[in-house]
């Protein structure tokens, strides 16, 4: 144990750390070497194919969005013209309507009045008639009645009491003919 | 060994840390030797550090190829982990220093020497592999070369003939003071560079290595052969050797970041325009 400590320590005083012995130099550079084509042929063409891979979805992502917002722009313009477009129609129909209303107002007025008119025509064209009638029939009646009153002031003697009850009797028979001729019409 | 002998029945003896522990013996792939090198080690022999700075070359490729293999946009857990190591060396390194379009040119030189230095540092503390892949020469000096090389070539890709003006004659400078600048400027730019860069490392973890053996054995010397009162020394000392383990986690990532921003400092100034 010691003898060979003392020969490692032996070896060692004649070994310079600052001198690189052969094997040293050359197992470092092929380390060197097969790391530096790992890294550069292997791992980092990985990484940035991921980094580039990730920029392309978030800027995809991004793509994304503004299409989707420009979509939904186009979408809020075409409502608004469609809104714009159903006022404008709704207006129209309103003032339309209220043109007919007008129009049909004003027709309702004018057939109204018409047949007011024609109503106050009919009317007045039967009252005159019914005057016409009543006057035909009334001048018959009274030439008649004017007729049985001189025939009874004629054949009567003419005194004021004897006058006065010849017209109450007439009257009362006239009264009489009144009842009867009602009577009959019941 | 006056303690030793006080000590009495058996004494194991204190185990100082040496140098040796840096060059453990050889046991694979003795042959050949080449003998003109001025070495009669074979150039392909394998020993104990070999083997943990391949195993830690392992580790780095298992969990980056393995950690980057059907990668989905909406990480899992030990994905985002990958991506943060590769993140942190892309954005918090290179891309910030570099700039995106210059970046990507260097992004796997950096990546490489970020990774390799870190998980080679890390075996230092960890169970049964403890020491650190780039406590030996072997791997700081072959960085350190990577990175004077990539240095150089990315200065004379960039500016055809005038990168060497442009680094020994500084612009704006008296002709004169050149007699003084030019040769400080040689020393600092294209020797100073790759060996401090190489010793940085090495030193780091070379010491930071003796400091836990010192410690660690000189605990368990005070504890099971000096023993008595002795055994509050290898207290302190096992208390010291617990903090220094974890001051080692820190100088692993720091020198591993250090490296790589050095070596992406250096590529940047000789990418400017001026010097």
């Amino acid at each position: 144990m010691l003898t060979t400590a003392l020969r490692m320590a032996e070896e060692g005083e004649t070994q310079n750390p600052l001198i690189p012995q052969p094997y040293d130099i050359i197992w470092s550079a092929v380390i060197f070497v097969v790391l530096l084509l790992i890294f550069w042929k292997v791992v980092l063409p990985r990484m940035q194919a991921l980094l580039d891979e990730r920029a392309a979805a978030i800027e995809g992502g991004i793509k994304k969005a503004e299409q989707a917002q420009a979509e939904a722009a186009a979408a809020l313009e075409s409502y608004n013209t469609q809104l714009a477009e159903a006022r404008a129609e709704a207006s129209r129909i309103k003032e339309q309507a209220r043109a007919d209303a007008a129009k049909i107002e004003a027709d309702l007025k004018a057939r109204a009045i018409e047949d007011a008119e024609r109503i106050t025509a009919q009317a007045q064209q039967r009252i005159e008639q019914e005057r016409q009638t009543a006057f035909a029939s009334l001048k018959t009646e009274v030439g008649s009645l004017a007729l049985d009153l001189s025939e009874k002031v004629v054949g009567e003697s003419m005194d004021d009491a004897r006058s006065a009850a010849i017209v109450d009797r007439f009257l009362a028979d006239l009264e009489r003919a009144d009842l009867q001729r009602d009577g009959a019409g019941r | 060994m006056t303690l030793l002998a006080a000590a009495g029945t058996e004494p194991e003896p204190f185990h100082p840390p040496s140098i040796a522990e840096f060059f453990p013996p050889l046991f694979l792939l003795l042959e050949p030797t080449i003998a003109w090198l001025g070495s009669d080690e074979p150039i392909f022999g394998i020993n104990r550090i070999m083997l943990i700075r391949m195993l830690s070359a392992l580790a780095v490729i298992l969990i980056f190829v393995l950690g980057t293999r059907r990668m989905r946009l909406v990480p899992t857990r030990g994905q985002s982990l990958v991506e943060m190591g590769l993140g942190f060396v892309r954005d918090g390194i290179v891309y910030d220093l570099l700039g995106e379009k210059d970046g990507k040119r260097f992004l796997p030189l950096v990546t490489t020497i970020f990774f390799m230095v870190l998980a080679m540092n890390v075996t230092g503390i960890i169970p049964f592999l403890n020491i650190a892949g780039t406590s030996v020469i072997g791997v700081p000096l072959v960085l350190a070369i990577v990175s004077y090389v990539a240095f150089i070539y990315a200065g004379l890709k960039k500016h055809p003939g005038a990168f060497f003006k442009n680094s020994l004659f500084p612009s704006g400078v008296p002709w004169f003071l050149y007699i003084i600048v030019t040769p400080i400027e040689f020393v600092s730019t294209f020797v100073l560079r790759p060996i401090t860069l190489t010793l940085r490392l090495m030193m780091n973890m070379f010491v930071g290595h003796l400091l836990l053996v010192l410690f660690f054995s000189a605990t368990h010397f005070f504890f099971f052969s000096a023993g008595g009162f002795y055994t509050l020394f290898g207290v302190g000392t096992l208390a010291f050797g617990f903090a220094f383990t974890a001051f080692e986690i820190l100088v692993a990532v720091l020198q591993a970041y250090v490296f790589a921003i050095l070596t992406t400092v250096y590529i940047q100034l000789a990418l400017a325009e001026e010097h």
